[in-house]
C-alpha cells in the first residue's frame, strides 16, 4: 500500500468531509428556505466526493478498511484537513466566507488534479469540477451581495474575511506526502496555486467593495494533524454512533 | 422589511423538449433566482436549461370573459398559475 | 354584489368542483374557500419546514456516510416541499412574510408530530416509516383536490415522499435485523413514535369540525378515523415483517371487519401538544424564529445589492 498516496487522498478528502459536516449543521437554520436548499446541496456534493475518495483509499489500504472506518474511526491526529474548514458557523457571513475561500482554492486544485496520472483521482476530479464550479459561483455571488449590500452586511462579511484570512496560507503548504506524490506525477504542487488564489480572491473582494486583509502571520497545523479546538467537538459528534455502537451495520 | 420578489421557473429537462413551468420561488435578483431554481427544481433530473421570469412580468389571460364584472380586463395583478407537469417517463408512486 | 348574485356564483362554483374541474388562482371563489385553503395549505407548508428540524438533529451524527447523505437529501426534499406549498398558498393572495408571521406567532398550526424529540438514530427510521407513511395517506387523496396549485404540488410531493418512507423503513429493517442493541433501539423508537403517528391523522370524526365542508371541496376524501384505520392496517404487517411489536396491547385482528382493532388514543395528550405543550413546541418555533430573524440582514443585503445593480444597469443604458 502506498502510504503517501493514502495520506495524499486524506489531505484532499478530509477538507470536504469536515466542510460538509459544518454545512450539515446549518440545515433548517438558513436565512431563507432557498438558501437552506442551496447550502445543503453543497454539503451533499462534498460528501459525495468524500465517498469517492475514501472508497478509493479503502481499496488501497485493504485490510477491511471502508469509507466509514476512514470517515469515523480515525484519531484526531490522523485527519489532514486544513484549519479553515473547521471554523464554526458564527453567522451567515462566516459560513459564506469560509465557503468562498475554500471554493476558490478547491476549484484551482481540481483543475490541476484532473491531470493526475492516477486514473481514479483524475476521474473524481473531473466529476467534481462541475459541482465545485457551481459552489464557487454561488459563494462568490454571495460575497458580492454581502460586500456591496447594506452597511451591516458589508461590516459583517469584512469581519469574517479578516478573521478567516489567517487560515488561507495553510492551503498552499506541502506535506511530505504531497511532495512524494508530485514526484510521481500523481499529485500537484499546491504552493503553485497560491498566487492565482490570492489574485482571484482579491479581484472578487474589490468587486464587492471589500478590503483585502493584509496579514503578516498565518495559522497552520491542520495538514499535520494539529487542529484547532473545534476539531475535537466536530469529531465527537460525527463519530458518536460508530464509537458507541462499534462494529455494527447501519 | 425588504421582500424578495417572486419568480416563475421554467425548465427544459431534456434536449429537444420545450421549457415547462414547474413552480416559483423568491429571490432578490435574476442570478439568485437561477441558482435557486437549479437547486430546487433540477435536483432529480438533469435540467438542460432554466428560465426565470419575475412573476410581475407575466400577463395572464382571464379565465372567463364574463368575469369582467368582477375583475379588471387586462389584469396585471398576476397570481401565478403554479402548475407542475410530470414528464411521462416518471413512474407514479 | 347582491346576496343572490353571490349565491348564484357559489352554486356555479360548487358545480364546477362536483364536475371534477380544477379551481385556479384567478377564478372566482367564495371567501371561505380562499381562507380554508390558505389555512390548510400553509399548515401543510409549515409542517414541512418545521419537520426539517427533528431530522436535522441527526445529520451531524448519522452513523455512516451513506446514511448521512440520504438523510440530508430527504431533509432537502422537505425544504423543497415547503417551497412548493408556500408558493401554492401565495397564489391565494397572501405573502410569504405573512405566512411566516402566522407560524412564528403561533397563529398557524403545523403537524403536531414534529413537537416530539428525536432521541436516537432509530428515530430517523421511525419517522420515515411512520410519519411519512401517515403523511402519504393524507396526501395521496389531495393529488385530486379541487384547487389546482395545491393538487399539482401534491403530485410532486407524493412522488418524493414514497422514497422517504422506503428509506425510513429500510433503516428500521437494518436495525431490526442487526445486533440486539440495534433491535432494541428500533423497538424503542417504534414505542415512542407509534401513538403520535396515529394522532397525526387528526382528531376523531366526532371532534372534527371541518369535515363536511372539506369533503365538498375535495380537501378530504375520507374521514380522519377512516384514514387512521387505513394507516394501522397497512403498517401492522410491516412491523410484523421485521419482527417489531406495535406498542398497543389492545391491537387485534378483527375477522369480521377484516381490519385491526386498536386501543384508545390519549386525546388529552393530543390536544395539549396541539395547544403548545408538547416536548419540543417552544424549541421548534424558536429555531424557526431565530433563523428568520437572524437572516433578516442577509435578505436585506441581497435586496440592497439587487437594487444597486439594477441602478447601475439603468445608468449604463442612459
Amino acid at each position: 500500500m502506498d502510504k503517501n498516496l493514502v495520506q495524499y487522498i486524506f489531505g484532499i478528502a478530509d477538507n470536504a468531509l469536515i466542510l460538509g459536516q459544518r454545512l450539515g449543521e446549518l440545515c433548517g437554520h438558513g436565512p431563507s428556505l432557498e438558501t437552506d436548499i442551496a447550502m445543503t446541496n453543497i454539503s451533499l456534493d462534498l460528501l459525495g466526493q468524500v465517498r469517492s475518495y475514501y472508497q478509493y483509499a479503502a481499496k488501497l489500504i485493504g485490510d477491511e478498511a471502508t469509507e466509514d472506518t476512514i470517515a469515523f474511526l480515525r484519531k484526531e491526529r490522523d485527519y489532514k484537513n486544513v484549519l479553515l474548514v473547521e471554523q464554526p458557523n458564527t453567522d451567515f457571513a462566516y459560513s459564506i466566507t469560509r465557503q468562498f475561500l475554500f471554493d476558490i482554492f478547491h476549484l484551482l486544485l481540481l483543475e490541476e488534479l484532473q491531470n493526475s496520472s492516477d486514473a481514479t483521482l483524475s476521474a473524481i476530479a473531473k466529476k467534481s469540477i462541475k459541482e465545485v464550479s457551481y459552489h464557487t459561483r454561488f459563494s462568490s455571488d454571495w460575497i458580492r451581495r454581502l460586500g456591496d449590500g447594506t452597511e451591516e452586511s458589508h461590516n459583517r462579511v469584512q469581519t469574517a474575511m479578516n478573521d478567516l484570512w489567517a487560515y488561507t496560507d495553510e492551503l498552499f503548504h506541502q506535506t511530505a506526502a504531497d511532495k512524494a506524490m508530485v514526484a510521481e506525477g500523481i499529485g500537484l504542487d499546491v504552493s503553485k496555486l497560491k498566487e492565482p488564489f490570492y489574485k482571484k480572491v482579491s479581484a472578487i473582494l474589490e468587486e464587492s467593495t471589500l478590503e483585502t486583509p493584509q496579514l503578516e502571520y498565518f495559522q497552520k497545523g491542520g495538514k499535520q494533524g494539529i487542529h484547532s479546538e473545534h476539531m475535537g467537538y466536530i469529531l465527537t459528534e460525527m463519530q458518536f454512533m460508530q464509537r458507541t455502537y462499534p462494529n455494527m451495520n447501519w | 422589511m425588504k421582500n424578495w420578489p417572486l419568480w416563475e421557473v421554467f425548465v427544459r429537462s431534456k434536449n429537444g423538449l420545450e421549457h415547462r413551468h414547474c413552480g416559483s420561488l423568491h429571490a432578490s435578483d435574476a442570478t439568485m433566482a437561477l441558482e435557486n431554481a437549479r437547486d430546487v427544481y433540477t435536483r432529480r433530473m438533469e435540467g438542460v436549461s432554466i428560465w426565470v421570469v419575475p412573476s410581475a412580468q407575466i400577463t395572464a389571460s382571464n379565465p372567463e370573459d364574463s368575469a369582467e364584472l368582477f375583475e379588471p380586463a387586462k389584469d396585471k395583478a398576476y397570481r401565478h398559475p403554479t402548475f407542475y407537469e410530470l414528464p411521462d417517463e416518471l413512474k407514479h408512486m | 354584489m347582491s346576496e343572490s348574485e353571490v349565491k348564484n356564483l357559489e352554486a356555479m362554483f360548487d358545480a364546477r368542483i362536483a364536475r371534477d374541474e380544477k379551481i385556479e388562482p384567478k377564478d372566482w371563489m367564495p371567501e371561505k374557500y380562499r381562507q380554508t385553503h390558505i389555512r390548510q395549505i400553509s399548515q401543510h407548508a409549515h409542517s414541512e419546514i418545521v419537520g426539517m428540524l427533528p431530522e436535522g438533529n441527526w445529520i451531524t451524527r448519522a452513523p455512516s456516510l451513506k446514511r448521512k447523505v440520504a438523510l440530508l437529501a430527504k431533509i432537502q426534499d422537505e425544504a423543497g416541499h415547503g417551497l412548493y406549498l408556500y408558493s401554492a398558498c401565495e397564489t391565494l393572495g397572501i405573502s410569504r412574510e405573512e405566512l411566516y408571521e402566522q407560524l412564528h406567532s403561533g397563529k398557524a398550526k403545523y403537524s403536531s408530530i414534529f413537537n416530539y424529540p428525536t432521541l436516537t438514530w432509530a428515530d430517523m427510521g421511525a419517522i420515515g416509516w411512520l410519519v411519512d407513511g401517515a403523511a402519504i395517506i393524507n396526501q395521496v387523496p389531495l393529488t385530486t383536490t379541487s384547487f389546482g396549485p395545491y393538487a399539482r404540488a401534491m403530485v410532486r410531493v407524493c412522488k418524493e415522499e414514497s422514497f422517504h418512507q422506503r428509506q425510513g423503513f429500510q433503516i428500521m429493517m437494518t436495525l431490526a435485523n442487526g445486533t440486539p442493541e440495534q433491535k432494541e433501539m428500533a423497538q424503542d423508537a417504534l414505542n415512542r413514535w407509534w401513538w403520535p403517528s396515529l394522532m397525526m391523522l387528526g382528531p376523531t370524526d366526532a371532534a372534527s369540525v371541518h369535515t363536511e365542508q372539506s369533503m365538498k371541496w375535495k380537501l378530504k376524501r375520507k374521514t380522519n378515523d377512516e384514514l387512521r384505520q387505513q394507516f394501522v392496517d397497512q403498517t401492522v404487517p410491516q412491523a410484523d415483517l421485521i419482527g417489531l411489536t406495535i406498542p398497543d396491547p389492545d391491537l387485534k385482528w378483527n375477522e369480521q371487519t377484516k381490519s385491526y382493532d386498536f386501543g384508545e388514543l390519549d386525546w388529552d395528550e393530543f390536544w395539549q401538544v396541539v395547544k403548545g405543550h408538547g416536548p419540543c413546541n417552544k424549541d421548534r418555533i424558536a429555531a424557526r424564529v431565530n433563523a428568520w430573524e437572524n437572516g433578516k440582514w442577509v435578505r436585506d443585503a441581497a435586496m440592497a445589492y439587487a437594487e444597486k445593480q439594477s441602478n447601475k444597469e439603468l445608468e449604463k443604458a442612459v
